[in-house]
């Protein structure tokens, strides 16, 4: 049988990427063009051993087109990505030794979930006896074991998302790449599954880069996460530090609701600054790079930040309501403050019927600390 | 009225009787019914199959049958293949040199094979005169003309169940075969035939069942001994004018078609059953 015919560079194969690397990643200027258009361009980011990276944005950013080069199944135009510090920039797939979970699983119809999961170790040559401990192992870790005989087409959407699972961890890479792989789930699915992956993760120390357009799903998970927008990064760091300090208006706005009021720096202090809104009112907030008096600029602050009530050490903006959104764990409040101003204020259900009437005026304040400068 | 939707079948199922049912029904009334009772019928349908010229035409059949069969496997399976994972204008070139022969009538197809094939045809002519051989191949009038006609005229219907299976593979399963760690003869012997393999058996099925029943292409190249079940049947009909045997093996020739047939419809469910991914 040809199968069993050893192939070219089979000996390397267990090198790249498998569990002698630490799991360290490398990308440096990667760039790929179809055509006229810029997918991704110059992405660079070092991936650290252990690590839980996303690669978070909106379709079209070119999240997955840098999987897939991450994976070898697409060529970069340029630039180089190294695993610790080999470059694999032109290995093909079967030979840089990543686990990878697909969008649609990819699990092969005319196998078992048994076999499906033996497959990267039937590659690998892995004798039999030894193979069986490593499917029943990985499949024990996904709590798949009563199932190593049934096919995918007899497994509910979250079964066959633990085949891809186990199927990608089962000859130990120490990296992981995930293409948004709890896409097809619903949405309370969705969120065991992330909890279970990052368990997985945690437990074999691996490396995982996550693909996903999901932001909650990559701050419930990642330790740090870069946000792409038109095949750049945005902004890299962990999700706490993102949310709460976005580099600027698309950061802010892509990663959950966020206030964005307009106007033009109108004095410069130490670490913050005031900004004159459109209908002229002054704000304070935190100011993080350098500015000049007169430049336009946006107020940042996340609407659970907001509060009712008037402060006098805060800032403060008076308006009536005009929308209300009850959305469960919290009441969404918009606030007309003003020609050019709108504000929205998320307040938390703690049972008092979640602040004042349509229609009413209010005034809201926050801390300048909670707000930040965004220039564009 | 509940379903009127088989209205729209109706001219079609009335033609199917008029021209294939009903005569078929009436000639074998006419030959084996009416003139026999039950243990002379029994008889002269022993008789008929058991006669050295139906074995040795049943024998013909399946081995021309499943020669065809193979070698229209052989061929067509690169080409689908080819097919499966082209686009713009080599698929269009590939696909119309595959169908146009097609809409050509198996009388002219097989006429031009008889150009090529024969003592002095092209291909002896060239063979002879770059030297390569020194007398004639025999290529025609005997087996080999027959499987070379036959299996030009079958090509087609291989190429195209297998190209349907092949497209209906998902290209993230093989990318996927990758990304593991398999390499192209892996990918191929664990992957990718056995997603393509019922397009393969109904395609095998399909160029078989067609097979049996072949009369031109074997009566116009084969040689005198190579006579299949259809060209014995239509001896009978024409010259020996044994009606009652012709009735017997066109009998025989409906039922194996029929079981085939059964076998080919079984796969294509399956086919579906595996939600064709």
């Amino acid at each position: 049988m040809v199968g069993r015919e050893p192939h070219e560079g089979e000996r390397d194969l267990e090198q790249v990427g498998s569990a002698i690397s630490t799991g360290a990643v490398g990308l440096d200027g990667l760039c790929k063009s179809y055509g006229e258009e810029r997918v991704v361009d110059s992405i660079r980011a070092a991936i650290r051993p252990g690590e839980f990276f996303s690669l978070l944005g909106p379709s079209g950013s070119g999240k997955t087109t840098t999987l897939m080069m991450i994976a070898g199944f697409v060529e970069p135009d340029a630039g180089t990505i190294r695993v610790d510090d080999i470059d694999i920039t032109h290995l093909p797939p079967q030979r840089r030794g990543l686990g990878m979970v697909f969008q649609n699983y990819a699990i092969f119809p005319h196998l078992n979930v048994f076999e499906n999961v033996a497959f990267p170790l039937r590659a690998r040559r892995v004798p039999e006896a030894e193979l069986r401990r490593r499917v029943q192992e990985a499949l024990a870790l996904v709590r798949l074991d009563r199932f190593a005989t049934r096919y995918a087409r007899q497994l509910s959407g979250g079964q066959q998302q633990r085949v891809a699972i186990a199927r990608a961890i089962v000859f130990h890479p120490s990296i992981v790449l995930m293409d948004e792989p709890l896409g097809a789930l619903d949405k309370n699915l969705r969120y065991e599954m992330q909890v279970e992956i990052k368990e997985i993760q945690q437990r074999l120390g691996m490396t995982v880069i996550y693909v996903t357009h999901d932001q909650e799903e990559a701050m419930n998970m990642s330790d740090r996460m870069a946000i792409m927008n038109g095949g750049r990064i945005e902004q890299m760091g962990p999700p706490g530090e993102i949310y709460d300090r976005p580099a600027n208006a698309f950061v802010g706005r892509f990663l959950g609701e966020a206030n964005l009021i307009e106007g033009t720096i109108e004095q410069v202090g130490d670490g913050e600054a005031t900004l004159r809104t459109r209908d002229g009112r002054t704000l304070r907030a935190r100011l993080e790079r350098g500015a000049t008096v007169g430049q336009p600029a946006a107020l940042f602050v996340r609407p659970e930040k907001l509060a009712f009530g008037d402060d006098r050490e805060g800032n403060s903006l008076h308006g009536t309501v005009r929308r209300r959104s009850f959305l469960g764990s919290m009441t969404r409040t918009v606030i007309d403050a003003g020609s050019a101003t709108q504000v929205t204020v998320d307040l938390p259900n703690i049972g008092d019927g979640g602040g004042p009437a349509l229609g009413a005026p209010v005034t809201v304040n926050w801390p300048a600390a909670h707000s930040l400068i965004l220039l564009d | 009225m509940p379903n009127r939707g088989f209205l729209l079948m109706l001219p079609a199922f009335a033609m199917l009787a008029l021209v294939f049912l009903a005569p078929l029904a009436w000639f074998f009334t006419q030959t084996l019914v009416l003139d026999n009772d039950l243990s002379t019928l029994w008889s002269k349908i022993v008789a008929v199959v058991s006669s050295r010229a139906t074995l040795q035409a049943i024998g013909a059949t399946n081995w021309i049958s499943l020669l065809v069969t193979v070698t229209v496997l052989l061929l067509g399976y690169p080409i689908a293949y080819y097919l499966a994972n082209r686009r713009g204008l080599r698929f269009t070139l590939v696909v119309f040199c595959i169908v146009v022969p097609y809409f050509t009538s198996v009388i002219v197809r097989t006429y031009s094979w008889m150009v090529l094939l024969g003592r002095t045809g092209l291909i002896n002519q060239l063979l002879l005169g770059t030297g390569i051989i020194d007398a004639p191949l025999p290529l025609i009038y005997n087996k080999t003309g027959i499987v070379i006609g036959m299996t030009y005229v079958l090509l087609p219907y291989m190429v195209l169940t297998l190209f349907a299976a092949m497209k209906s593979i998902d290209r993230n399963l093989l990318l996927a075969a990758r990304g593991m760690g398999a390499g192209g003869a892996m990918i191929f012997w664990r992957v990718y035939l056995p997603l393509s393999l019922h397009g393969v058996i109904s395609g095998a099925l399909i160029v078989f069942i067609l097979s049996i029943g072949f009369f031109i292409t074997p009566a116009l190249m084969g040689g005198p001994s190579d006579v299949m079940v259809a060209m014995l049947i239509e001896r009978s009909v024409e010259i020996t004018l044994d009606w009652p045997a012709a009735a017997v093996m066109s009998l025989l020739l409906l039922a194996v078609t029929l079981v085939l047939y059964a076998i080919y419809y079984r796969v294509t469910d399956v086919r579906r059953l595996m939600g064709a991914a």
